[in-house]
């Protein structure tokens, strides 16, 4: 296990009482943590998608995960959306607790509420896009600060004209998504999770549903924001060659455990485990 | 067998209010089952299995039972219970209501078929409940079921002569009338038929063109 990452660490189950908040941030300057999984396991069925899982995010990193398919890469982003919620273990988001409440000083499952305050920090754009397609481009970015926000209409509106211009795609306001191409459908999404202004965004194999000749675009884009603001991303990708450009640190999954984790010139570059190489070399 | 025009001309004017009220009953008792269909819909969605078993039950109940004895139950015992209506009124409410038990599983389907990554994207944003709902689930669901509601408004015209059991001057119950009186009868019966075809058939081609605007 590295102790030497500078935004998260994974710690594979065998060792949780190792992990302590101090040691697994010693590259933010004030030791902060954003995200912070402590022993989360999921299951589905009779499946442990994630097994006592430890790991945490700092403030402004970007983190890939990559993994085989069926390792809980994607499970890790739908739990912090609050999608689906763990069997055990606690996620803490800037320091408070997603899923539980601490009430009389013992924690709780959360209700919808305090699960609502806390999931505004964070934004998740989705393979499939999800863009809603009875609304136009306009008002899918306006209708969450809006009604969620509580933003004026002429702010919302302002703010979604600033996002259009950034994803490229002005002449489109007025379009629905079923007008516009997968990469174009997809900048909408991004557009449309920005304007929330989150903390985190996750992005969930965002490119996967695309055409390859569309890839490049939606990949250049994050690429933008990942280098021009200081959001925290969390992605699950299987384009490595993005994962490298992007990343902080690189979190290797398999079987529901971080088997590895580092910079990506080391994850990718001299892999220790086993499992790794052969996962890399199968995908580069 | 004699067609006699001298007495299509007798018959229109009744015919004529006949096809007022066999329209305003349609009209009306469509309007009234898409929203109490909607209703139901949404109560069996509730969390709480204590909303969701009444309704469930009563939705059953509503829908295997013919509409003759519902009609006559509410003909007769509403009256009853001090509710005093006139004999349309309670055949509206009462078509309306046996119908809205097919439209609650007309929108049970709609709803369903929203995919589940609108729900999610509705999530991921933190909508309120009210506001997924009316913003982005319904308009999707029912957009995709207005042809089969339209189907159902058809079907439902095609109903209204049950109204005749309550007393209700619908088309068929004119020329019945006309016909006990005058001993006319092939004249009228063979109008009102043509009537009902003359209505349904350009509403179901209508339905045709929704379903092809609507569901892609």
């Amino acid at each position: 296990m590295s102790t030497d990452s500078t935004g998260p660490t994974g710690s594979p189950g065998s060792t949780p009482a190792a992990s302590t908040p101090g040691r697994s941030t010693p590259g933010s300057g004030n030791g902060a943590e954003l995200i912070r999984f402590d022993k989360v396991t999921k299951r589905f069925g009779s499946n442990t998608v994630l097994d006592d899982l430890d790991f945490t995010v700092a403030p402004g990193k970007h983190v890939t995960l990559i993994g085989p398919s069926g390792s809980g890469k994607t499970t890790i982003l739908r739990l912090l959306m609050t999608l689906v919620k763990p069997d055990e273990g606690t996620i803490r988001v800037d320091g408070e607790y997603l899923t539980h409440e601490e009430k009389g000083g013992r924690l709780v499952p959360a209700g919808e509420k305090h699960t609502r305050e806390i999931r505004k920090k964070i934004g998740m754009v989705f393979q499939q896009f999800n863009l809603f397609p009875n609304m136009k481009v306009l008002q899918n970015i306006t209708e969450a600060p809006v009604h969620v926000l509580g933003l004026g209409r002429d702010e919302a509106e302002e703010r979604a004209r600033e996002l259009v211009e950034l994803v490229g795609l002005t002449e489109c306001l007025d379009r629905y998504p079923t007008q516009l191409s997968g990469g174009q459908q997809q900048r909408v999404a991004i557009a449309r999770a920005l304007a929330m202004r989150p903390q985190v965004l996750l992005l969930d194999e965002v490119t996967s549903a695309l055409d390859p000749e569309l890839v490049a675009g939606v990949l250049d884009l994050l690429r933008d924001i990942a280098h021009t603001t200081d959001i925290t991303m969390l992605c699950v990708t299987h384009e490595m060659g993005f994962a490298r450009d992007i990343s902080d640190d690189v979190l290797m999954f398999d079987a529901g455990r971080v088997i590895e984790s580092g910079p990506p010139e080391k994850i990718f570059s001299e892999p220790e485990n086993e499992r790794t190489r052969e996962f890399l070399s199968a995908v580069l | 067998m004699n067609w006699n025009w001298s007495v299509v001309d007798e018959f229109m004017p009744y015919f004529w209010d006949g096809v007022r009220v066999t329209l305003q009953a349609t009209a009306l008792g469509s309007l009234l089952s898409f929203a109490l269909g909607l209703v139901w819909a949404l109560l069996l969605r509730t969390p709480s299995r204590f909303v969701r078993w009444p309704v469930g039950f009563f939705v059953e109940f509503i829908r295997n039972t013919p509409l003759l004895v519902q009609l006559f139950f509410l003909f007769y015992v509403l009256p009853e219970w001090g509710v005093q209506t006139s004999a349309l009124a309670t055949g509206i409410i009462g078509i309306g209501l046996h119908y809205s038990t097919y439209t609650a599983e007309v929108y049970r389907a709609g709803i369903e078929g929203v995919p589940a990554g609108q729900w999610e994207a509705a999530r991921a944003l933190s909508l309120p409940r009210g506001r997924t709902w009316g913003a982005v689930i319904l308009p999707q669901a029912i957009r995709r079921v207005v042809p089969a509601l339209g189907n159902y408004v058809i079907a439902l015209l095609k109903d209204t002569p049950m109204l005749l059991g309550i007393g209700v001057l619908e088309m068929l119950n004119q020329a019945r009338q006309f016909g006990a009186q005058t001993f006319q009868y092939i004249e009228p019966y063979t109008i009102v038929g043509i009537a009902f075809i003359l209505i349904s058939y350009p509403a179901s081609l209508f339905m045709r063109y929704l379903e092809r605007r609507l569901v892609h």
